[in-house]
């Protein structure tokens, strides 16, 4: 009985020491690790304002029709009401708006995949996209839910060369996989378009119907597929390194820094440069098509080095 | 005999037979000892790595959130405290503006010009329930673009700072309190304003575009200016919630008419007992549309006048003075004020107004000039040459630069 006894307290102090030992080893190796990520892990940022205003009227004109953007708003007719909300709102000013559907709706236009699975849509509308796109360059993926200011997605990408492959949003990590989510909508550059297309022929690697038991959520299969291709997420963020996609409503990043950063509320929040939110009410969003597009203080001017025109037939902006 | 060597034997045999059972048994209770110590062996070192391993997270974990909290709690504190010297004087339970605030990247000549040209001196009224729920606000957000703010409060509180003015609180010294508020800034303040504004707590206003409002007026022109309504008053009078601005010379009439008694404290209802003042003292009720007649103070919150959901029994239809425009054409793009604005809200329409912009978004509308800029030489205005080449850079955009106003 007392050997047992002792044997036994031996042996909780010896898994206590162990239990240090692996702690410690763990955190300092986590620790070198985590600052390697750091160096892996991509930030994008826009190009400066002193950068700007060096180009010529002609490099600037180049750059407006390098930076025209093609939307693939991928609804369903579930989500009628956000496509509704969409199509009068935000997808105005994307050069070509395209809705791309699970089934077709009397109610609105939209491409008719005639695709139930969310996976094999977003394929398919990736490659409609990619071969109706002209000579547009850049892509934007997004649901009904999200909101987008289309003329700062534009400056996020002012000089980035679309013919290099960019995968761009709010980036998140799963295991080994980072991957844009989807909520807060996913940025493709032309190049990026043409890997994925290809790689979509590859059913090892990319396959259309996941092998799995379970479904893995189509941001992440998208970033499977992407980083064979060698095409790496990366993190859209201001020159302050704040978020330029977001996955929540403005009133709910609002409440989030009231409780946070109680002596600098707006300040800490949120972007002036911010591109996406998502789950807004639809009166939300004509209040934030008002905020935007309007709304404004008299005499506080930009002077940017870019105009991006309203668009036509349109009154809340 | 033989029986009894035999049984010595047999005694013998058993002996050994005992010593080595014995020695078996004692073998296998050694052994069955070995074993279990070394599973409690075992089971210790299990339970000693998972318990301590519990004890490490849950120690890491709420040192970190402590830490954060009091590092966040802390650095909040001091973050107050720094801004509000750097930006603000207090003096005579007033808040003097020193710096007109700016934004990074931006051009504020024009703002900073109406800034000193037109010198606005807002008075919040509030009470000492309210301070840390709804005035806290308006002192971190809208209130930073005045000129002068005064808190009128019910009582003195220096460190806010508020001014206690000798009434109760309560809806019925609504007036009282307005009364006494106008006579104070007056006397304290008269000469280092031109226009007075009267908001509430839950009130927000866009102090810049108030002064291009108002830069089209001389302070010494008696009117006011506000959200106007039509009953009850002939020339109509202005909703109280949505903030209404008196000039100079209307703030002078006021108090006079109230020395002379031809203003008295009519009713507790303040705007409507303040229209019948305006009117009888000769001040003109002014009509503070923007130049296509769109409203720019606003009795309610943007998504109420933008969203159009006002039942046709509303109290509101039969009110305003001016035809009402629901949706998108019922707000002017340098809307004033908004009303029944909470904290979240506050923060909510700054961000809105002076953060979130679309780069470089070509607005609709262009507001002209006002009267007071006019004569300035304005180095603001775009020249020609920049404005065609910029008509050549989007005709590949848009095929007809549309520029609607």
């Amino acid at each position: 009985m007392m050997s047992e006894g002792s044997s036994f307290l031996k042996g909780m102090i010896l898994g206590g020491i162990f239990c240090l030992v692996m702690s410690f080893f763990v955190t300092f190796n986590s620790g070198t690790q985590s600052d390697a990520h750091e160096h892996l892990h991509h930030h994008l940022k826009p190009v400066s304002k002193d950068e700007l205003q060096k180009l010529s009227q002609d490099q600037k004109a180049d750059y407006a029709l390098m930076v025209r953007v093609y939307c693939l708003i991928m609804v369903t007719p579930k989500l009628l009401v956000h496509w509704a909300v969409a199509n009068d709102t935000w997808s105005k000013h994307c050069d070509k708006p395209v809705f791309y559907t699970s089934e077709s709706s009397k109610a609105l236009e939209a491409i008719d995949l005639q695709e139930q699975d969310e996976w094999a849509r977003l394929r398919k509308a990736i490659k409609h996209a990619y071969g109706n796109a002209g000579d547009l360059r850049w892509f934007f993926v997004a649901r009904p839910t999200t909101f987008a200011i289309i003329e700062n997605l534009k400056y996020l990408v002012l000089d980035k060369d679309p013919s290099q492959p960019f995968y761009i949003g709010h980036t998140e990590k799963s295991g080994e996989l980072e991957y844009v989510e989807y909520d807060s909508g996913i940025v493709l550059s032309y190049e990026a378009m043409r890997r994925l297309v290809e790689i979509f022929k590859d059913e090892d690697k990319c396959p259309e119907r996941g092998r799995a038991l379970w479904k893995m959520p189509e941001e992440k299969q998208l970033a499977t597929c992407l980083k064979y291709s060698a095409v790496f997420a990366e993190n859209g963020e201001d020159a302050q390194g704040k978020g330029l996609f977001n996955k929540k409503s403005v009133s709910s990043l609002i409440s989030d820094s009231m409780s946070q950063n109680p002596s600098d509320v707006v300040e800490a929040c949120c972007s002036d440069m911010a591109i996406t939110f998502a789950g807004m009410s639809q009166s939300q969003i004509q209040v934030l098509m008002y905020g935007v597009y309007r709304l404004r203080p008299y005499g506080h001017d930009f002077h940017d080095s870019l105009t991006f025109l309203p668009p036509k037939d349109s009154d809340n902006d | 005999m033989a029986s009894e060597s035999n049984s010595a034997a047999g005694n013998q045999l058993s002996v050994s037979a005992k010593k080595s059972l014995f020695g078996e048994s004692l073998h296998t209770e050694l052994e069955m000892k070995a074993l279990g110590a070394r599973s409690a062996f075992y089971v210790g070192f299990l339970v000693g790595t998972c318990s301590l391993y519990l004890f490490l997270r849950q120690v890491g974990l709420s040192q970190s959130f402590v830490s954060r909290e009091t590092e966040v709690h802390q650095k909040s504190l001091l973050d107050m405290i720094e801004e509000e010297n750097k930006n603000w004087k207090k003096d005579r339970l007033a808040l003097f503006n020193l710096n007109h605030p700016h934004h990074t990247g931006e051009d504020g000549k024009l703002a900073d010009s109406l800034y000193k040209r037109v010198r606005i001196l807002c008075w919040v009224m509030t009470g000492p329930d309210n301070l840390e729920k709804k005035a806290r606000h308006v002192k971190a957000t809208w209130s930073r673009h005045c000129n002068i703010v005064v808190f009128i409060s019910s009582v003195d509180n220096p460190d806010f700072p508020t001014v206690g003015l000798n009434t109760k609180e309560g809806r019925d010294q609504l007036y009282w309190k307005t009364i006494r508020a106008f006579h104070y800034v007056m006397e304290k303040h008269g000469d280092e304003a031109d226009w007075f504004l009267k908001a509430d707590d839950d009130t927000y206003v866009i102090i810049d575009n108030l002064r291009w409002l108002l830069a089209n007026h001389s302070p010494d022109d008696p009117v006011y200016f506000g959200r106007r309504f039509k009953p009850y008053v002939k020339q109509g009078y202005m909703s109280g919630g949505a903030g209404y601005v008196l000039s100079k010379e209307a703030l002078k009439r006021f108090v006079e008419g109230f020395r002379t008694k031809v203003c008295t404290h009519t009713s507790s209802v303040e705007d409507l007992a303040m229209g019948q003042c305006m009117e009888k003292v000769g001040v003109v009720a002014g009509d503070s549309r923007d130049n296509l007649q769109r409203e720019t103070f606003h009795p309610f919150v943007p998504e109420s006048h933008l969203t159009g959901t006002f039942p046709k029994t509303f109290w509101y239809w039969n009110y305003c003075y001016y035809p009402i425009v629901q949706g998108p054409q019922c707000c002017s793009d340098l809307a004033v004020s908004f009303h029944y604005v909470d904290a979240s809200h506050m923060y909510l329409l700054e961000y809105y107004t002076y953060h979130l912009r679309a780069f470089g978004y070509k607005y609709r509308y262009e507001p002209p000039l006002p009267n007071k800029m006019k004569d300035l030489d304005d180095p603001d205005q775009p020249e020609p040459g920049d404005v065609e080449q910029e008509a050549e850079a989007q005709d590949e955009q848009s095929p007809e630069l549309d520029v609607k106003l």
